[in-house]
C-alpha cells in the first residue's frame, strides 16, 4: 500500500500556485529537564514539537489540531517566535526567522501577530482598550493616515465593539467582548499572518460562533493567513481550508479539509473524529465508525520509539516500534494530503463492521452488559 | 528523598561556613585590637603580647579563621587546656570556653521556646479553627478582633504589666527565673509561666489568624466539597480535609518562628531579666567578643538551617505531591 | 404529578413516579453587589434510570441546581426555596445529618476537574473507600477491597497496586475514571455529573461517557449531566432540559428538543455550533449579544434582549410578560406553536445543513 510515494508537497513548491507566505521544516522544540545527583545536570527532554513540516500560503487558513500535549501550541508559539527553537528552519516569506534577533525580526515582527486563548489574562487591566490597541502601532512606530486613534476606533467598528468604548478598561467587557479586544489589537498593524491559539475555547458557545464569525471575515475581507490552532475539530474544520492534525510532537496527517475529515488515512485521526460527539439534528441513522481508544497520550519526555502513536494503535506491528513512518502522499490520496503511517486505514469514516474499542474495561462492561440484554 | 536530605546536609554545611566567614571578617573590619581589650586598662605591653599570643592574634587572619573553624570539628589546644569538639574558641573576655558558655545559657532558651510554642501552638491554631469553624458569627468576630488587638502589642509593653500584677501587687508569683526541668518540673513551669504567656499572647495572635484564613481558603477547594458531596460529616471533612492543607503555610511559619527563638529571644530575655543565648549575643557583641559571637552566631545559624530541613520533610509528610518531585 | 411525556419507548401507561422531582426551586445568593438569583422557579424530573441532560451556558444555573439538591450551597449566603423530592424524601427541609446519609449513598456526584475534585494529600484507594465505610459499616478491608473492585470496573490498569496511588499519580483520564469508581462504589440511585468531561481530551471523554452509559446500565442509577456540550448531551441523555438565565426555557426528550426544537434559545444555540456533518459553506449564525447578568436579570423573557423574534411574538409582549413553560414537552416562549414551527423549518433549519 506504501509503495507507490511520492514527495511532500512541502518539499515541492513548483506545484503550488506560489511561494507560501510561512514555511517550517523540520522545526523541533526540546524543552530539558533537570535532575540528577549531586549535581543537577540536563537529564532529559519534553519532545514538545519535533521535526514538524507544515506551510502557511498568502490568504491561506490552517488549522492545527490535536490533543493536549501534542504541541500545538508550542507550534504556534515558535513561529511567533515567542519560543527559541531547538532545531529545524522557519522561513516567512523567503526570509530565514529561525533564530533571528530582535532586531532582525523588527521589519517581520509586525505581519505575524498572535491571538490568545485567554481572553482576561492577555490583556493589561490597567490600560485603556484603547491604549492596548494603539501600543503595538507605537511600538512598531507606525502612524496610519488620520492618526492613531482615529485607527483605534476604526478598528473597534471593526471586530464589532463600540468605538465610543475607547476609554474603557478591559474589566468592562464580557468574555467574547475581550476577545475582540484581542482581535483588534492583533489587526492594528495591518498583518500578513495571524497565529491564533484556541481563541475560542474559553467561550460559551453562543459567543463562540461570534468569534468565529469575526475571525472568517478578517480572514476573508483582509486577506490574512490564519494558522487556527484548536482541539475543537468542528470548529476547525469550519475555519480551515487545509488541517494538520498533531500526536505528541508530530504531524501524522495533514490535508485538504475533505481529505482529513472525510477520507482520513492515519488511524488517529480516524481515533480523533469518531470521538467527537456529535448532535443528532436529523433522523438519519448515524453512521460513522466507532473507534475508543485505551488511557491518555503517554508523555512527551519518553515519547514510543518509531511511530509514536503505535501503542494507542490496533494496526501497530513491529515495523512501528523501530521505523518511524514519513509523512508521505499515499498512493490514493490527493495531491497535499500527506499521511505518517506504515498501515494507514481506508479513506472513509463510515462505521465499520466490528466497532474498535481498545478500553480494557469498556471492553469488558459492553461484552458484559450485551450478554446480559 | 535520602538524595535529597543528603544534598540539603550539603548544603547546609556549605551555608554555615559562609555564614562564619562572614561574621569573622566583617569583624576584623572593625578598628580595634581584641587584645588591648581583653587585657583591660593599665596593660603593659608584655601582658599585652602574651595575651595576644594566648589568644592568637599575632597569626595572620586567614590562619586564624582556619584554626576557628578546624577547631569545630577536631577541637583545639588552648593555654587553659584542651577544647574539645565542637571547640567555638575561647571567649576574649571571660577566657571561658565558648562551647560551655552557650551550653551554659541554652536550657534556658529552650524551655523559654518550647514552653511558649506549645502554648501559643494550641491556643493559635485551636482558635483559628474554631474561628474558621464559626465563620461569620459572633464567636469569629470576637476571636479575629482580638487576634488583632492583641498582636499589636509588645513583650517589653505586657511583660512589665504582667510582671505588676503578678508578682509586685499580688504576689502570686515570684520573679521569672530558670530552674532545670530535671530537678523539678513544677517549679520550672512556675518560674517561666510569666514569660510564656507573655510571648504566647503576642504569638497566638499570629497563629490565630493564620490558621483561620488558611483554614477559610481550604474549605472553599473543590475536594473539600467532593469530600461533603460523598456524605463525610462536616467535622471529618473539617480536619481530615481542610485541614491538612492548611497545615503547610503554618509550618513554614512555626519553623521560621521556632529557629528564631532558638537562637535567642532577645526582647523576652531582656524584659524578664532571664540569662538566655540571646543576651549573651548581644553582650558579646557589645564587648567585641569575637570567638562568643562567632559561637553563638553558627549555634543560631545552625538551628535555622535545621529547622529548615525539617520543615521540608513535614512538607513531604503533609502533602504526598512534594515527596516525588 | 406530571412526568415528561416520551415520544418514544413503551413506558407504563400510568408512567413511573419520578425517582426526582424538583419544584418551582429558587436559589438566591446574597453577595456584595445585592442578590443574585442563580435559580428562579425551576421545575424538573427525573426518572429512575433514565439520563436528564440539563444544557446551560456559564450562568445559566445548572451548576448551582445540583448543588443544591446536594444540599451542598452554602446555608448563610444562599436562601432556597421549592421543593426536591428524592424517592419520596422532601430535601430542601432535610436535616444536615439526612442529607450526609443520602450523599454519596443514594446520590452521588462526579465533577468537572478530577484534579482538583481529588483530595491530594490522600490516596485514591482511601478516598473511594471512605464514603463505602461510611455508607455500608464495611471494615477497612472490606472497602479497600470494593475500592479495587471499583477501579478495575472503570478499567484502571494494575488496580491493586494502583489503589495505593496518590490522584497527581494518575493522568487526567484516570483520575475522571477514579472520580466515577468513588461516586458509583455505594451503587446510588441518582448521578449528578457536572461537566464531567469538560477537562478531558475528545478521545479520551469518548472512553469516558460510553464507560459512564455502560456503568449505568449495569447499576441502573439515574443521571443528572449538566454540560454546555449539546454534542455531548445528544449522546448521553434521554431527556433534556435547555437552561438560560436560571430558568428551563425548553424541555423535552432529547430527540424533540435538538431535532425539532422550539425555543428562539436553543435554535440559537444549535445554528451557532459548527458540526462535523455541517456545510462548511455555511456561516455560523451566533446569539447577538451577551447572556444577562443574574443580578440584573432582564424583564420579562430573559430572553428577549438577544431574540430575534420579539416582533412576531407581539412586539413590547417578550420585555413585560414573562412566559411559563408548560408541563410536559415544552418551551418558555411568547410565540404561538404554529409560528415556532414555520420558524424552525423555514428560518432555522436550513442553518444545520
Amino acid at each position: 500500500m506504501s509503495d507507490n510515494l511520492t514527495l511532500p508537497a512541502q518539499q515541492s513548491p513548483a506545484g503550488a500556485s506560489a511561494e507560501p507566505l510561512l514555511t517550517v521544516e523540520g522545526l523541533t522544540k526540546h524543552f530539558p529537564i533537570y535532575g540528577g545527583f549531586p549535581i543537577k545536570r540536563k537529564v532529559g527532554a519534553v519532545q514538545a514539537v519535533d521535526k514538524v513540516d507544515l506551510t502557511v500560503g498568502a490568504g491561506e487558513s490552517v488549522g492545527l489540531v490535536g490533543e493536549s500535549g501534542c504541541g500545538k501550541s508550542t507550534t504556534g508559539r515558535l513561529i511567533t517566535r515567542l519560543l527559541e527553537p531547538t532545531g529545524g528552519k522557519i522561513t516567512y516569506a523567503g526570509h530565514d526567522i529561525t533564530h533571528a534577533s530582535r532586531r532582525e525580526l523588527a521589519p517581520i515582527r509586525s505581519e505575524i501577530q498572535m491571538i490568545f486563548q485567554d481572553p482576561y489574562s492577555s490583556l493589561n487591566p490597567r490600560q485603556t482598550v484603547g491604549t492596548i490597541i494603539r501600543s503595538p502601532m507605537e511600538v512598531n512606530g507606525i502612524e496610519p493616515a488620520g492618526g492613531r486613534e482615529k485607527r483605534v476606533r476604526e478598528l473597534l467598528e471593526l471586530v464589532g465593539l463600540n468605538p465610543e468604548h475607547y476609554n474603557r478598561f478591559p474589566h468592562e467587557f464580557s468574555g467574547g467582548q475581550r476577545q475582540r479586544i484581542g482581535v483588534a489589537r492583533a489587526l492594528a498593524l495591518q498583518p500578513k499572518l495571524i497565529v491564533a491559539d484556541e481563541p475560542v475555547s474559553a467561550l460559551d458557545v453562543s459567543i463562540q460562533a461570534q468569534v468565529v464569525n469575526l475571525l472568517q471575515k478578517v480572514q476573508q475581507e483582509m486577506g490574512i493567513a490564519f494558522l487556527f490552532i484548536a482541539h475543537d475539530l468542528a470548529v476547525v474544520r469550519h475555519f480551515s481550508q487545509r488541517v494538520a492534525v498533531m500526536y505528541l510532537g508530530k504531524v501524522v496527517e495533514v490535508g485538504d479539509r475533505d481529505s482529513i475529515y472525510n477520507r482520513p488515512r492515519h488511524p488517529y485521526t480516524h481515533a480523533l473524529l469518531s470521538a467527537v460527539p456529535e448532535v443528532a439534528v436529523d433522523d438519519e441513522p448515524e453512521d460513522r465508525e466507532r473507534i475508543r481508544l485505551a488511557g491518555d497520550v503517554p508523555s512527551p519526555i519518553m515519547p514510543p520509539s518509531g511511530c509514536r502513536f503505535r501503542t494507542r494503535c490496533w494496526k501497530a506491528q513491529d515495523k512501528c516500534a523501530t521505523e518511524e513512518p514519513p509523512l508521505v502522499r499515499l498512493s490514493d490520496s490527493r495531491e497535499g494530503h500527506l499521511t505518517a503511517c506504515h498501515f494507514p486505514e481506508e479513506p472513509t469514516t463510515e462505521a465499520r463492521d466490528e466497532d474498535i474499542v481498545l478500553d480494557p474495561g469498556l471492553k469488558a462492561l459492553e461484552d458484559e452488559n450485551a450478554g446480559t440484554d | 528523598m535520602l538524595q535529597f536530605l543528603i544534598r540539603r546536609l550539603i548544603g547546609a554545611v556549605v551555608i554555615m561556613f559562609l555564614i562564619g566567614a562572614f561574621t569573622f571578617f566583617l569583624f576584623y573590619t572593625i578598628p580595634q585590637d581584641f587584645a588591648a581589650l581583653s587585657c583591660g586598662k593599665n596593660c603593659s605591653p608584655e601582658n599585652l603580647a602574651v595575651i595576644r599570643e594566648n589568644l592568637g592574634l599575632d597569626k595572620p587572619i586567614t590562619t586564624q579563621f582556619w584554626e576557628f573553624m578546624t577547631g569545630i570539628v577536631t577541637g583545639r589546644d588552648f593555654p587553659q587546656g584542651h577544647c574539645s569538639a565542637p571547640c567555638l574558641g575561647v571567649s576574649f573576655d571571660s577566657g571561658n570556653f565558648v562551647w560551655d558558655s552557650i551550653v551554659d545559657r541554652f536550657p534556658l532558651t529552650l524551655s523559654l521556646t518550647v514552653g511558649g510554642l506549645v502554648i501559643f501552638l494550641v491556643v493559635g491554631l485551636g482558635s483559628g479553627m474554631l474561628a474558621a469553624w464559626k465563620r461569620g458569627t459572633v464567636v469569629d468576630k470576637i476571636v479575629s478582633g482580638a487576634s488583632i488587638v492583641l498582636s499589636s502589642f509588645q513583650i517589653y509593653l505586657l511583660g512589665p504589666i504582667a510582671l505588676g500584677i503578678f508578682v509586685y501587687s499580688s504576689g502570686l508569683l515570684d520573679n521569672p527565673k530558670y530552674y532545670p526541668f530535671t530537678e523539678n518540673p513544677a517549679t520550672w513551669a512556675l518560674g517561666l509561666l510569666i514569660p510564656w504567656a507573655v510571648m504566647a499572647t503576642i504569638f497566638t495572635a499570629q497563629y490565630t489568624r493564620m490558621s483561620r484564613s488558611t483554614m477559610i481558603e481550604q474549605l472553599q477547594e473543590e475536594h473539600v466539597r467532593t469530600a461533603r458531596a460523598k456524605g463525610m460529616s462536616r467535622s471529618y471533612v473539617f480536619f481530615r480535609y481542610a485541614w491538612r492543607g492548611s497545615l503547610i503555610p503554618i509550618v513554614t511559619i512555626i519553623g521560621m518562628d521556632l529557629s528564631a527563638l532558638l537562637a535567642g529571644a532577645v526582647v523576652t530575655e531582656f524584659t524578664f531579666d532571664l540569662p538566655g543565648l540571646g543576651r549573651l549575643a548581644v553582650d558579646s557583641s557589645i564587648n567585641k567578643d569575637l570567638p562568643l559571637t562567632m559561637g553563638v552566631m553558627l549555634f543560631g545559624a545552625f538551628f535555622i538551617l535545621l529547622l529548615n530541613i525539617v520543615v521540608d520533610l513535614a512538607y513531604a509528610y503533609i502533602d504526598p505531591r512534594v515527596r516525588l518531585s | 404529578m406530571t412526568t415528561l411525556t416520551k415520544t418514544e419507548g413503551a413506558t407504563a401507561p400510568t408512567g413511573p413516579e419520578p425517582f426526582l422531582s424538583v419544584r418551582d426551586l429558587r436559589v438566591r445568593f446574597s453577595t456584595e453587589d445585592g442578590i443574585v438569583k442563580a435559580v428562579d422557579g425551576l421545575s424538573f424530573d427525573v426518572e429512575r434510570g433514565k439520563t436528564l441532560g440539563i444544557v446551560g451556558e456559564s450562568g445559566s444555573g445548572k451548576s448551582v441546581t445540583n448543588l443544591t439538591i446536594l444540599g451542598l450551597h452554602n446555608p448563610k449566603t444562599s436562601t432556597v426555596e421549592g421543593e426536591i423530592v428524592l424517592d419520596g424524601q422532601e430535601l430542601v427541609t432535610a436535616g444536615e445529618k439526612e442529607m450526609e446519609k443520602l450523599r454519596g449513598n443514594k446520590v452521588a456526584m462526579i465533577f468537572q476537574d478530577p484534579l482538583t475534585a481529588l483530595s491530594p494529600y490522600y490516596t485514591v484507594g482511601r478516598q473511594i473507600a471512605e464514603p463505602y465505610m461510611k455508607h455500608t459499616g464495611a471494615s477497612k478491608k472490606e472497602a479497600r477491597a470494593r475500592a479495587i473492585e471499583m477501579l478495575t470496573k472503570v478499567g484502571i490498569p494494575q488496580p491493586k497496586t494502583r489503589v495505593d496511588d496518590y490522584p497527581h499519580q494518575f493522568s487526567g483520564g484516570m483520575r475522571q475514571r477514579a472520580m466515577i469508581a468513588m461516586a458509583l462504589v455505594c451503587d446510588p440511585d441518582l448521578l449528578i455529573a457536572d461537566e464531567p468531561t469538560t477537562a478531558l481530551d475528545v478521545t479520551v471523554q469518548a472512553q469516558i461517557l460510553d464507560l459512564l452509559k455502560e456503568l449505568q446500565q449495569e447499576v441502573g442509577s439515574a443521571i443528572v449531566f449538566i454540560t454546555h456540550d449539546l454534542g455531548v448531551i445528544s449522546d448521553m441523555a434521554d431527556d433534556l432540559l435547555v437552561m438560560y438565565s436560571g430558568r428551563a426555557v425548553e424541555r423535552g426528550s432529547v430527540r424533540e428538543v435538538l431535532r425539532a426544537p422550539r425555543h428562539p434559545y436553543t435554535w440559537g444555540l444549535l445554528s451557532s455550533m459548527p458540526r462535523l456533518g455541517g456545510d462548511t459553506a455555511q456561516a455560523l449564525n451566533p446569539i447577538p449579544g451577551s447572556p444577562p447578568s443574574l443580578l440584573n436579570p432582564p424583564s420579562g423573557c430573559a430572553f428577549h434582549p438577544r431574540c430575534a423574534f420579539t416582533a412576531e411574538a407581539g412586539g413590547d409582549r417578550c420585555a413585560t410578560d414573562r412566559p411559563a413553560l408548560a408541563d410536559g414537552r415544552a418551551a418558555a416562549c411568547h410565540l404561538t406553536a404554529d409560528q415556532k414551527q414555520r420558524i424552525f423549518i423555514d428560518t432555522i433549519q436550513p442553518r444545520l445543513r
